[in-house]
């Protein structure tokens, strides 16, 4: 599997990150080494094995389905780059 | 009494019942150590005035006779757990000025027992790295170096700023996180003892996730009884954390008698690997025989899988750090990008995330997102799942052989030189050859220095225990410690 710059720049919108074009090539290239690596696992015959979801086998906890946090909104807002009336404030998403 | 901060925690504590010192005087030693060391690179937000505060409160409590072991102990907090008020950047630019509203359940708690938080320790960004190259506050420097050179030699990584501060002395241990051998590599190259629990055992509440499947934090300290005492600290069931173990922490460090007769230690032939240096054969060989003459039984053991771990791991890894990773989107916290004129919220999202991730985390969230992608997900994210199941398989088969805990070496060199041009991704990732098993499979793994190179550099060896034996493992790492007598320090030159 080899992936061209156009994948890249897929990915890199998937991932939300710009990438300048000049910088794709590279970009490619190092995916190609590290997926390369990678590909060494299809020498294995898996059909049988089950895949981990869990490596500790154990019951995830349950507990009621009530309120047990909140009113904290000046501390959730605390860090926001921009917050405004009790809001995080983005650019406009909708035109 | 001269030196506190090269005291170990259990010659503290002894020290601070019996009323030899205080935690103020050795809070203070600390900090002179800290002020002194900045070429080291190691801490990169000092909280001085909160580790005085603490220091106060715990001498108070060691007045009152009921102290916890910690109490009044100064440690240094990787930047990876969240501590309140204090700067928590996991090494990122994209987290700059972030300063938690809350405590990491594993940090909480050390602080609750007492322990002093000196400041923030170095480590690669979001942990990901095996060289603290990858920093947004730079390098962290090892305080080995090689004979007579002068060239800064890494300290490992991640948590490369708590090895290396533990190393030189500047606080008496420290905390890190280990996702593929981030405690156990950094405690090799600096010549101390580096423990990741078991999968659970320690909360990864308020922890920045890497990737959750793996990520486990443990304490890197000066000996083992250290981190015995310091490791039951950190562990314990937390109901924030779903995967978090409901069961009990026992007593390590009074579990340590050294005694390991008739324990069988499993040597996996798959861990003898290609272009390694003679003196970690040998190192290894060395440290069995130590174990066989304290009275464990030596048997050969086979993990096949092993050759993948490595491989699966860079699926796995990624997979999750790239949905991890994305709140870091500037608009609950840290940093937010420039905009143009005409700009909207999908370029705020991209361009906050170029400026701020950094090369590696960018490759590692990108391969991530691609081994996700629709089409990709199977051939490469659940095949990689079930070889991680096949991995596990090979270590249950061991254990249910009879064999108590595995001896490996711990890294594959000793520390090499900080800006080593490492074109290819891969070849750094190597350096978690004998270590990304025990992450994959949720194992507990402790690394033990046990020699020096011909160049006088610290090495380390690796033992590997059951689920949940973490008293058992310390035990024979206890054991190993005893036998290889490492007692070498960095000489000072920083």
């Amino acid at each position: 599997m080899s992936i061209d710059t156009e994948t890249a720049a897929r990915v890199a919108k998937l991932a939300r990150i710009q990438v300048a074009p000049a910088e794709l090539p590279a970009l490619a290239s190092e995916f190609n080494a590290i997926l390369g690596f990678i590909e060494q696992l299809g020498e294995l015959d898996v059909d049988a094995v089950e895949p981990m979801t869990s490596v500790t086998p154990m019951r995830l906890k349950r507990r009621e389905d009530v309120v047990t946090d909140g009113d904290q909104q000046a501390k959730v807002l605390a860090n926001a780059p921009d917050a405004r009336e009790g809001f995080f404030a983005v650019p406009k998403v909708v035109e | 009494m001269t030196d506190l901060n090269k005291l170990t925690i259990a010659e503290a504590r002894d020290a601070l019942r019996k009323g030899d010192t205080t935690s103020v005087a050795l809070t203070q030693a600390c900090l002179t150590a800290i002020e002194g060391a900045d070429a080291l690179g190691a801490f990169v937000h000092k909280t001085p005035e909160i580790a005085l505060e603490r220091a106060a409160a715990a001498d108070a409590r060691l007045q009152e006779g009921d102290a916890p072991d910690m109490c009044g102990i100064p440690v240094g907090i990787k930047d990876l757990f969240c501590t309140e008020g204090v700067a928590s950047q996991a090494g990122s630019k994209i987290l700059e000025g972030f300063r938690p509203e809350y405590e990491s359940t594993v940090s909480g708690q050390l602080r609750d027992a007492g322990a002093v938080m000196l400041g923030k320790l170095n480590m690669d960004e979001f942990a990901m790295g095996s060289s603290n190259e990858t920093s947004v506050y730079g390098n962290a420097v090892n305080p080995w170096r090689a004979g007579n050179s002068e060239a800064a030699l890494t300290p490992g990584g991640s948590s490369g700023g708590s090895a290396s501060a533990v190393a030189a002395d500047l606080c008496l241990a420290a905390t890190g996180t280990d996702t593929g051998g981030s405690i156990r590599q950094p405690a090799a190259f600096t010549g101390i003892v580096g423990l990741k629990p078991t999968y659970g055992r320690c909360s990864r509440w308020g922890i920045v996730a890497f990737a959750s499947s793996l990520d486990q934090a443990g304490p890197m300290t000066k000996t083992v009884r250290d981190a015995a005492i310091m490791g039951a600290a950190m562990m314990g069931h937390d109901a924030r954390d779903s995967t978090s173990a409901d069961r009990p922490v026992p007593d390590f460090e009074a579990m340590l008698t050294g005694d390991i007769r008739g324990k069988v230690i499993g040597i996996p032939k798959e861990y003898r690997m290609e272009g390694m240096p003679e003196e970690i054969e040998a190192l290894w060989h060395q440290g069995a025989e130590m174990l066989r003459d304290a009275g464990a039984e030596l048997r050969d053991i086979s993990l096949p899988h092993t050759k993948y771990a490595l491989p699966a791991y860079y699926v796995v890894a990624p997979a999750e750090a790239s949905s991890n990773l994305a709140r870091y989107d500037g608009v609950r916290f840290g940093y937010r990008a420039d905009m143009a004129q005409g700009d909207g919220i999908t370029e705020m999202y991209e361009k906050t995330r170029a400026q701020g991730f950094g090369a590696e985390v960018k490759r590692r969230v990108m391969i991530g997102t691609y081994v996700l992608s629709a089409g990709f997900y199977d051939a490469y994210y659940n095949r990689a799942r079930k070889v991680r199941a096949l991995i596990k398989r090979d270590f249950e088969d061991v254990f249910n052989a009879g064999v108590d805990s595995i001896l490996t070496p711990a890294t594959p060199s000793a520390a090499f030189e900080l800006g080593k041009d490492v074109a290819d991704p891969v070849e750094m990732y190597l350096n978690d050859v004998f270590t990304v098993t025990v992450n994959l499979a949720g194992l507990p793994g402790v690394a033990v220095p046990a020699g020096l190179d011909k160049a006088g550099l610290p090495l380390g060896l690796q033992l590997i225990g059951r689920p949940w034996e973490e008293g058992d493992l310390l035990n024979t790492a206890y054991a190993l410690e005893e036998a290889a007598g490492f007692v070498a320090k960095p000489a000072k030159w920083w």
